[in-house]
């Protein structure tokens, strides 16, 4: 089992990305299947981009054992008012700030939802949102 | 279709992995929008884009892709060419339109991942 652990900061759209880089990196050289690697990175890249976007801090855990990675990315923030709403293609609460950059389209949950076999999305409005993530190799 | 071929079409410039002027690409995509890239299948193929952020390079690190056009002469700065350098992309920009660049490839034979 290999655990990694990463801080996210809210706003930091320098830095937002990092954690995915690093975790591509460690699954390669653990040698695990190249399309499951690029659905975790691109589904934990959603995740982090999500987090620099909306909350003010946040940590992601991921943990890899012999047949799943599992991605839990907690945050503080403002939480998900309503989660099946923003499940939906195409809802989106981001700034004009986070949509220059080119995000911010109301694609990211759906895109996660896609890439991982399993996703778990928990909010507490004006508290933050839990995102769990499992990839089976 | 070369790199070396698709920079002197596009009478661009590159900025980072001149090693890769030989390799060989058959498609493309242009886009603004990165949660599109995110959703492409396809590898191996060149985005077109008029953004010129950090977050274009990790979204191609992410999604494999590993040629990148930046159009309309916007500049990148160098701590985006040295990421992208780290991560042995090809890095190229052109003062050309998003549409012009993306038509002069499509007429000399690039072709479209949908």
């Amino acid at each position: 089992m290999i655990a990694l652990r990463f801080i996210i900061v809210g706003g930091d759209f320098d830095r937002a990305g990092t954690a995915s880089s690093e975790t591509k990196k460690i699954l390669k050289q653990l040698n695990i299947d190249p399309k499951v690697v690029k659905r975790t990175v691109v589904a934990l890249y959603e995740g982090e981009v999500n987090i620099a976007a909306h909350a003010f801090r946040g940590v992601v855990n991921i943990s890899v054992s012999d047949h799943q990675i599992q991605a839990i990315l907690e945050d503080e923030g403002p939480g998900i008012d309503d989660i099946s709403r923003a499940m939906l293609e195409g809802f989106s609460t981001a700034s004009p700030k986070v949509r220059e950059m080119g995000f911010g389209a109301g694609m990211g949950l759906p895109n996660m939802k896609k890439n991982a076999d399993e996703l778990l999305v928990e909010s507490i409005p004006g508290e933050g949102t839990t995102v769990k993530m499992i990839f089976e190799f | 279709m070369k790199i070396e071929k698709i920079i002197q079409l596009l009478e661009a410039k590159i900025l980072c992995g001149h090693h890769r002027i030989n390799d060989d690409i058959n498609n493309a995509f242009s886009s603004d929008l990165m949660s599109d890239v995110l959703t492409l299948d396809s590898e191996n193929i060149l985005l077109i884009t008029g953004l010129a952020n950090v977050q274009i390079i990790r979204t191609a690190e992410v999604a494999e892709i590993h040629y990148l056009v930046i159009v309309r002469n916007k500049k990148v700065s160098k701590d985006i060419v040295e990421l992208a350098t780290a991560l042995n992309m090809v890095l190229i920009e052109s003062p050309y339109s998003m549409f012009k660049a993306s038509g002069i490839l499509y007429s000399n034979g690039l072709i479209p991942i949908y």
